[in-house]
């Protein structure tokens, strides 16, 4: 390869971020998804005390199931004309392929995670302080690249083949388990839900940054192995 | 020059799962030239060429691809052999340059390079704006092809590329492979349309039972 | 590149050993010593009453499903960075991973009953039982991949990455998991964990049921191993007589050949 690994995945990022703008299915499908979840919850909740206490929490289940589909439509527009075997074929790094992908999850989920927030100060009457808006912004960071290692390695797990696409929540959900503990606490702490003082949310920070640095390089050492078929 | 032959196979078995698609296969194609392979389904046509494009890997045998040995480190082939099965790796929902340029700096090609891709491959002008979904499948076919183009592949490994298409179709393909065989490029053709394919190829090889039975 | 590595059969017919009887007669006294000690010899707790008997069969089962787990993933580096890649590895490694599964689904069911008939909760979320939960799903995980289709090296590759993977990602959620508990300091209920104070008989029942079901695992890990490899084994004579089935393809079709 003449092109260097990061100009290749900057390349695939770039084109899955174009092929999410003409096709808009982030915008018109998951996001109003997302939405729906958070308003289900209250369902679920009441709307007492119970769904702000929770606010948190909710926000990052409702990340956790749109990640899900985001990862099924990232690798669906792969599958569906076999646009990824041809690039296995073809000899890209698979390397590269691993960080292009990645990275274009992540910045759409960071759109995302953007939207939910929003919405959890309207729904869920959650309320950033003016201190913990570092502590928001660097979870929502963290955990984003976390989820986004995650979804592109069992996503290309899930791709390889017919009747596979239901592997994706079992293998995805149990390894997501930290991303979600982290997560919350440290919404949690940016926000001051029970009490919580910012400078708790820290440790939980350092936790999801150490994830997605161990997840993201293992994964990209795995992922050539993962899609082949 | 250990090159001078773009596929040499002698005795290859190649397993799908355990089961030997390829059973004992011998095999002799020179550059440039372009193959017709014939042979019932099951036979092990598509196996076959998947093992030149370095997917299937040779249990038994030996094999050398443009000068690669098979039965070693087959990354290095990938890059130089384009394989081009029943879907074109294309992406729906981005135009017919959007593809090839996505191709062309995935490879480090020239903007001249993959406007002569879109021409040769009769997509340029209005065509080349147009979403790749909502192309004909003749089209699309010739768009897979241009990326091939694109990439420089030395060695085309294309598994029945007239499924599907119409007879005007048909021509179209065969015009951009007559071009890309006048430049150079080996060609591997499976194919059931024989009649047409005949007028393409320079010879012709029938597979049956994963072995080569008859070399014209 | 290599063909497939056709195991060598262990045995004509079963999978069974001089050595792995010896070892399962060992393991059969072992066993009932455990039975003897945890039921009948050891004393009741002062608190628990004899409800604490569960610990006998749900310490060790912990601690086994952690060690199958380490099999595992030790196996999968042993196949994935190995030079030969000898699939010996690989049919360890798989046969760990279910035999684990069954030891977690006892530790968990064990300390649901355990607490069930103590407190009355049948479920704690506590940092090992959460834990264990975690690990139960995730090796179920591995066994479906295990099971997807491909040609048996590319079973074994793919099967050793997402064995690896979780040797990055287990320690991981165990961590953040402790952590998470740690938060709310409430006295776990369910404490399995071994303090000073508890009974030198029960420490040393508690030591045999270890001993016990570790040579309990052995068994079973050469037994499961050794049935995989004859699986592989009446694969691959499969292998020669499809190769000639197929050869005669070429006879029984029309001698002039070509054309559909």
């Amino acid at each position: 390869m003449t092109v260097g690994r990061l100009r290749t995945a900057r390349r695939i990022a770039a084109k899955d971020l174009l092929v999410e703008r003409r096709s808009r299915v982030l915008v018109n499908q998951v996001l109003p998804f997302s939405g729906l979840v958070m308003v289900v919850f209250a369902f679920a909740l009441g709307t007492g005390g119970v769904l702000e206490r929770s606010a948190p929490g909710l926000i990052w289940l409702a990340v956790l199931f749109s990640t899900l589909i985001t990862v099924q439509r990232s690798f669906a527009i792969e599958t569906a004309d076999g646009a990824l075997e041809s690039l296995r074929v073809a000899g890209v790094d698979p390397v590269a392929l691993f960080i292009g992908k990645a990275a274009a999850l992540a910045c759409e989920l960071i759109a995302l995670i953007t939207v939910l927030l929003g919405l959890a100060v309207v729904l869920y009457g959650a309320e950033p302080r003016a201190e913990g808006i570092v502590l928001l912004v660097t979870t929502a960071i963290s955990a984003t690249c976390a989820l986004a290692a995650l979804g592109t390695i069992y996503g290309g797990l899930a791709a390889g083949g017919p009747g596979r696409e239901t592997l994706l929540p079992l293998l995805i959900l149990p390894v997501a388990a930290p991303v979600l503990i982290g997560a919350t606490r440290g919404v949690e702490a940016a926000l001051g839900t029970d009490r919580t003082a910012v400078s708790e949310g820290w440790p939980w920070v350092g936790l999801l940054t150490v994830f997605a640095v161990a997840v993201g390089v293992s994964g990209a050492l795995a992922f050539g192995t993962l899609i082949e078929d | 020059m250990s090159g001078a032959a773009a596929v040499e196979m002698s005795g290859v078995i190649a397993l799908l799962g355990g089961f030997p698609a390829l059973s004992g296969l011998d095999l002799t194609v020179a550059r440039g030239e372009v193959v017709l392979v014939a042979g019932p389904n099951g036979a092990g046509k598509t196996t076959l060429l998947n093992v030149c494009a370095g997917l299937v890997p040779v249990a038994r045998g030996s094999a050398r691809v443009l000068g690669v040995d098979l039965t070693g480190d087959r990354a290095a082939l990938r890059q130089r052999v384009g394989l081009l099965g029943h879907r074109n790796g294309l992406y729906g929902d981005l135009t017919v340059s959007e593809n090839l340029s996505f191709w062309s700096e995935l490879v480090g090609a020239t903007t001249e390079e993959t406007d002569r891709a879109v021409e040769a491959a009769g997509l340029a002008g209005r065509l080349a704006d147009v979403r790749v979904a909502a192309l004909s499948a003749g089209q699309r076919r010739r768009t897979a092809l241009a990326v091939l183009l694109v990439r420089r592949a030395e060695l085309w490994l294309l598994d029945e590329p007239h499924a599907g298409l119409d007879p005007d179709g048909r021509t179209e393909l065969d015009a951009l492979i007559r071009l890309a065989a006048a430049s150079g490029v080996t060609v591997m053709l499976a194919s059931h349309d024989l009649n047409r394919s005949r007028d393409l190829a320079d010879r012709e090889v029938t597979v049956v039972g994963g072995v080569v039975v008859e070399a014209a | 590149m290599t063909p497939t590595t056709s195991p060598q059969p262990t045995a004509r017919r079963a999978t069974g050993t001089r050595a792995t009887r010896v070892l399962g007669i060992v393991t059969l006294v072992m066993l009932g010593w455990l039975l003897l000690f945890g039921l009948v010899l050891s004393p009741a707790d002062i608190d628990q009453g004899d409800a604490v008997r569960i610990m006998y069969v749900h310490v060790p089962t912990v601690w086994l499903a952690y060690l199958a787990f380490i099999v595992t993933a030790v196996c999968s580096g042993l196949y994935l960075f190995g030079k030969r890649h000898s699939l010996g590895f690989d049919r360890v490694a798989g046969a760990s991973a279910e035999i684990g599964v069954v030891f977690m689904a006892l530790t968990l069911i064990s300390g649901s009953l355990w607490g069930r008939i103590t407190w009355g909760v049948y479920w704690q979320w506590d940092a090992r039982l959460t834990t264990t939960a975690l690990l139960f799903v995730t090796y179920i995980g591995y066994l479906a991949v295990r099971g997807l289709d491909g040609t048996r090296e590319r079973r074994a590759r793919r099967s050793a990455v997402i064995g690896l993977l979780a040797v990055v990602e287990i320690p991981l959620v165990h961590w953040s998991v402790r952590l998470w508990r740690s938060l709310h300091q409430e006295a776990t209920i369910l404490d399995t964990d071994l303090d000073v104070d508890i009974d030198g008989l029960m420490l040393f029942t508690l030591f045999s049921g270890v001993i016990a079901f570790t040579l309990l695992f052995v068994w079973l890990l050469l037994h499961r191993t050794r049935t995989i490899a004859l699986d592989d084994l009446l694969a691959s004579r499969g292998l020669d007589r499809a190769i000639a089935e197929r050869r005669a393809e070429v006879s029984s079709s029309s001698p002039s050949g070509g054309g559909s």
